[in-house]
């Protein structure tokens, strides 16, 4: 049993004692204590089920490596998944759930998966996609999908509110131990500005539990000191709960801070973002410790050793009466100690390497516990908790020499530098044989903007192992990231022997044992499944990983990765550096999508662009539709019409009556300069600097693929001027395409553009009743012979200050005016008023559309996509043909562009006047060399047309305008297909009589 | 998340600020360019593991265009400069050479 001890516990305060439940238990635990830490003094080791085979889990570690205590945190609206029960921090109330068992931890039936192992190997998924389909669909994937998934996904909007903060420092430490704590001394002491950064709730990592002696005094007191210190320094800013999650180009890091985590609902943000440009970053992030492979690793009670020093002595957790302890090294005799001196029983120490003399093993030797050496664990036997283990010689095959009984097994496999943000950017890494582990090459670290070195690390995660090294090497990274700072403080501790890289236990394991020593514990990765792969051609690293899944887990192979490599290096008959480690990426653990996100949720979720007549539209019923940042109204519900009948209606308002729209988003920018009229002939196709003053052309422009890219009218203001309108998305991207043009290419013209799309509100009246509105407002001519189709004038119209064209993209008489923006609702408001005799109504978006398509006019990102040219469209009178040049023109220059064969714009009509799906492709005979059915055209534009009272629809057709009449078929998804006719694609009113009154 | 430093307002702009626009010092070829000048120019862009010249506009800042010389590897940038030239400074060029003795020039 594990449990609670009488005394002890440098973390804890039993003065402060919260009640939690787990699985609807409910148990106790002290303030201070890690959710783990409480599990284990209520004696539950059993905490999760594996991935893939749901074998038993208990913790292994005590910090954000845990790859088994993986909890469903809180309920309803503040349900976590994923919680690592090692750095969730104890609160009263708390409630935890374990995860991935079915029906109960205790009993789960997936465990059948367990006895079917044999049948899940290595790259299992890709292998059942090379069986018949039908396997796939009825006997694999109901397996995957039963197994699938960790944690619960909360169904409830998150009830917590996450913020974002930047910072600026010219030295940043990661890591609050006792290297970062000297590094960000030595680096506050200089005078900069120095972040230092915790990702737990307490400074000075493992020294203080291990034992460390600092200047004399005992880590803690040393720690305590040394935070005084830097808490009195105003250029310091300490940050704990705050993980350095990635380090990205030219030091910036993202760390993220959790506030609240373990006071949830006082009301402060759960976690705080933290998006920080620092001059240097000093990465003392520590180092993990390996574990063991051994069989029977996975059963819970086998911990890493350091992690049992953790529990006993920050915790006062006893993880059993009797611990055997397993290593390659010294540093583990240290968890011996600790047990012993505890009052536990260790009843062996089994060291795999031939001799064990430092000076941890004599004391251990000296305090009466036993030590053998050249020993191994060839089994572990339990189910789901340790019973005893079964002892061999390491360098044998697993020949049992002993069985012992115990509760649990601290294992030590030796250490590897936590070297995640050295190499997010690149930082390259050595292999260190002594210390059989990748460590920091100084000489080739990440570079900063100005080619030095962005990160410096220090300490242990810079391979800096023992005490002594760690305080001294990061003294002088504390130095090299500001300047020197003279002696630093020394550290003692028991001096170490050299350890031995084991990775396999015993060396000789046969296949029964290999087959049960698992490397990556949530993903049920064994060292058969790594030698499996590279038996099946598997030499990469990279690819090794995805096909046995070894360090996917929510771990990232904190634990697995090193043994698993040195595995696979083994199989290959390679050495661990040639085989190369899998990429580092952030973030270091997970960040929630809350953090992330920020304050950027609901309506705050991205900037909104409002016309001036957006309330108005708001309150008479308006229907939102997204365009980019802006809403607009894409119909106006009456009474409890459908949107389709609105829509119905605002069309026919328009055929028959007038009706008005909100254009205000329609791109507006003003080409002005002596050059403007020749800058304009080279982005549009047309020739516009022959344009009268006064008058509007319609242009397209293309990029220099020749792919048409965005249209409009452009209307000329005077010698000099031009007003460009593009397309209501298009105007910030037109605009930057005319700067790109100016600066880098024509950079001596005199032009000069500006985008006035927010300056002005655009109405557009429309319908035989528009000009009767029009001057009913009154105060401008807007007659036919004074202002003609394609033509604008300035005035007062109504007593607003007023530009009115006379354009149309409805095939109705038409007129769009400009106002000033703060004008824009006064305007409309009139309007409406003018227009009240005349039948006039408001309509969206949806109406324009369907008004336009029944005159065959194309709307960029319907009928173009970026790999049409306006000759497929029929817009060829729009080209000029005259003009040496334009944006453009080269590319439809090219021999394809000009290939008879390609899909060209016709108008399609349904034989049952029913509405083509949008999208749907036309088939031709036979198939392509992929078995599929060849096509011949797609449709861009489909509606119902209120006016014509059947669907109409444009596409794009294989040789379209030379099949006039020809019948294609649609077919449509889930079976069936719609048959229509090729024709025109002006539906409405062919002559334009109707526009041109 | 680069840092580059605008020419044009002095500001040390994040790469948020700013939007790429791929090579600098493209020569554009317009009409009457035989196939494979066009082909050069639209498509056989230089993507170099190493020191790299690229247009980038400032377009959250003064909205000015303007040209950097960077490593594509190490992100270490050389220098930026002005839209308006066809050729990279020689100052700039002698301070790659410098620092990039095998590097074969911006050509
Ligand atoms: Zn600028």
């Amino acid at each position: 049993m594990s449990a609670r001890l009488a005394k002890g516990g440098r973390l804890i305060d039993r003065s402060k004692a919260h009640r939690f439940t787990f699985n609807c238990k409910w148990m106790r635990g002290f303030e201070g204590d890690t959710l783990s830490a409480a599990l284990l003094a209520n004696d539950q080791m059993l905490v999760g089920r594996s991935f893939k085979y749901h074998r038993p889990r208990g913790i292994v570690a005590s910090g954000p490596e845990e790859p088994n205590g993986l909890v469903n945190l809180g309920k309803g609206d503040r349900l976590e998944p994923n919680q690592r029960t090692t750095t969730t921090e104890l609160f009263d109330g708390l409630t935890a759930e374990s995860q991935n068992h079915w029906p109960s931890l205790e009993n789960d039936i997936g465990v059948v998966n367990n006895y079917a192992a044999r049948f899940l190997p290595a790259g299992f998924y890709y292998k059942t996609f090379l069986q018949p389909r039908a396997a796939w669909k009825h006997v694999f994937e109901p397996i995957v999908r039963h197994s699938a998934g960790l944690g619960k996904a909360p169904k409830d909007r998150d009830a917590d509110r996450y913020e974002q903060a930047y910072a600026f420092c010219d030295v940043l430490v990661i890591g609050g131990g006792v290297a970062g704590l000297q590094a960000a001394l030595v680096a506050g002491r200089s005078g900069a500005r120095v972040m230092l950064l915790e990702q737990t709730g307490h400074w000075g990592g493992r020294a203080p539990v291990d034992g460390v002696e600092i200047d004399g005094q005992p880590a803690d007191a040393w720690v305590k000191t040394t935070v005084q210190a830097l808490e009195a320094m105003e250029n310091v800013t300490l940050r704990k709960r705050c993980m350095g999650a990635g380090v990205y180009d030219h030091g910036y890091v993202l760390a993220d801070e959790k506030v609240a985590d373990h006071t949830p609902g006082d009301g402060r943000p759960k976690h705080r973002l933290w998006r920080i440009r620092a001059g240097r970053i000093i990465a003392a992030t520590g180092a993990i410790e390996r574990p063991l492979s051994f069989a029977g690793n996975d059963i819970p009670g086998v911990m890493l050793a350091a992690a049992v020093r953790d529990y006993v002595v920050n915790f006062a957790v006893s993880p059993g009466d009797r611990t055997v302890v397993v290593t390659n090294n010294d540093d583990a005799y240290r968890t011996a100690i600790a047990l012993h001196q505890a009052g536990l029983s260790v009843p062996v120490i089994l060291d795999a390497r031939l001799t064990a003399t430092g000076a941890l093993p004599e004391q251990a030797r000296k305090l009466g516990i036993r030590v053998e050496t050249n020993r191994a664990i060839a089994m572990v036997q339990g189910g789901k908790r340790v019973k005893r283990v079964s002892i061999c010689a390491q360098a044998g095959e697993g020949a049992v020499l002993e069985e012992i009984a115990c509760e649990a097994v601290a294992m030590s496999g030796g250490w590897s530098p936590v070297v995640h943000l050295w190499s997010h950017c690149g930082g390259k890494l050595i292999w260190d044989e002594a210390t059989a582990c990748f460590r920091p090459d100084a000489a080739r670290p990440p570079l900063n903007h100005d080619g030095s070195a962005m990160v410096i690390a220090a300490g242990a995660a810079n391979g800096a192992l023992p005490a002594a090294d760690t305080l001294a090497d990061a003294h002088r990274a504390g130095e090299a990231a500001s300047k020197p700072a003279g002696e630093a403080p020394k550290a003692t501790a028991a001096e170490e022997a050299p350890m031995e890289a084991v990775w396999l236990m015993p060396q000789g394991a046969p296949v029964k044992l290999r087959a049960k020593a698992w490397l990556d514990y949530q993903n049920d990765v064994k060292v058969s499944d790594v030698q499996l792969a590279a038996r099946e051609g598997y030499e990469s690293v990279e690819h090794t990983k995805r096909y046995t899944t070894l360090g996917m887990a929510t771990d990232q192979g904190k634990l697995s990765n090193i043994n698993g490599l040195a595995v696979l290096a083994d199989a290959l008959n390679e050495h661990i550096p040639q085989v190369g480690t899998t990429t580092f990426r952030p973030p270091y653990t997970p960040v929630t999508f809350g953090a992330l996100a920020g304050e950027a949720r609901g309506e705050i979720f991205q900037p909104l662009r409002r016309t001036p007549m957006h309330d108005w539209h708001d309150a008479h019923g308006a229907y939102w539709e997204p365009v980019g940042l802006w809403r607009r109204p894409y119909c106006y519900t009456q009474g409890g019409e459908s949107h389709e009948k609105s829509v119905h209606r605002e069309v026919l308002n328009v055929r028959n009556n007038v009706g008005l729209l909100d254009a205000s988003t329609l791109g507006k920018i003003i080409v002005k300069g002596p050059d403007a009229g020749r800058f304009l002939d080279m982005l549009y196709t047309g020739v516009m600097s022959t344009l009268p003053i006064g008058k509007c052309r319609y242009g397209l422009m293309c990029n220099e693929n020749g792919f048409l890219s965005d249209d409009g009218v452009v209307a000329r203001i005077d010698e000099d001027t031009w007003l460009c309108h593009t397309t209501s998305g298009g105007a910030d991207r037109i605009h930057a395409h005319m700067e790109d043009w100016l600066q880098c290419e024509w950079w001596d013209w005199q032009v000069w553009t500006a985008n006035v799309t927010e300056q002005y509100a655009q109405v557009a009246v429309v319908g035989p009743n528009a000009r009767k509105l029009l001057e009913k407002l009154g105060g401008m001519d807007v007659s036919k012979e004074t202002l003609p189709f394609m033509q604008w004038a300035d005035g007062m119209l109504g007593g607003f200050r007023a530009r009115v064209y006379r354009i149309s993209f409805s095939g109705e008489l038409s007129y769009e005016i400009a106002i000033p923006a703060s004008e824009g609702r006064a305007f409309w408001e009139a309007c409406l008023a003018a227009g009240a005799e005349f039948g006039v109504m408001p309509y969206g978006t949806e109406a324009l559309h369907v008004l336009r398509a029944e005159k065959g006019f194309i709307m960029i990102g319907d009928e173009t996509d970026g790999t049409v040219i306006p000759q497929d469209l029929g817009l060829g009178w729009a080209i000029s043909k005259k003009k040496a040049d334009y944006l453009g023109k080269r590319g439809q220059e090219r021999s394809f562009l000009a290939d008879p064969d390609r899909w060209k714009l016709v108008g399609l009509e349904t034989l049952d006047g029913s509405v083509i799906p949008d999208g749907a492709i036309a088939v031709a005979e036979g198939k392509n060399a992929n078995g599929q059915r060849n096509t011949q055209g797609r449709v861009t534009s489909s509606y119902h047309s209120p006016t014509l009272g059947k669907g109409i629809a444009m596409g794009l057709v294989l040789r379209g305008p030379d099949r006039m009449g020809e019948v294609l078929d649609f077919p449509k998804i889930g079976g069936g297909s719609v048959k229509a006719r090729i024709v025109d694609q002006v539906f409405y009113d062919k002559e334009g009589a109707k526009q041109n009154v | 998340m680069l840092i580059l430093e605008c020419p044009y307002c002095g500001v040390k702009a994040e790469e948020t600020e700013l939007s790429p626009g791929y090579e600098a010092h493209l020569k554009r070829y317009g009409p009457g360019a035989s196939d494979d000048e066009f082909e050069s120019y639209m498509f056989a862009r230089k993507n170099p593991k190493g020191v790299h010249f690229e247009r980038w506009r400032h377009v959250y800042g003064c909205g000015k265009w303007f040209l950097a010389a960077r490593c594509t590897a190490t992100l270490e940038v050389f220098g930026t400069y002005p839209a308006q030239t066809s050729a990279p400074p020689p100052d700039l060029i002698e301070a790659i050479k410098a620092k990039r003795p095998g590097w074969e020039g911006y050509k």
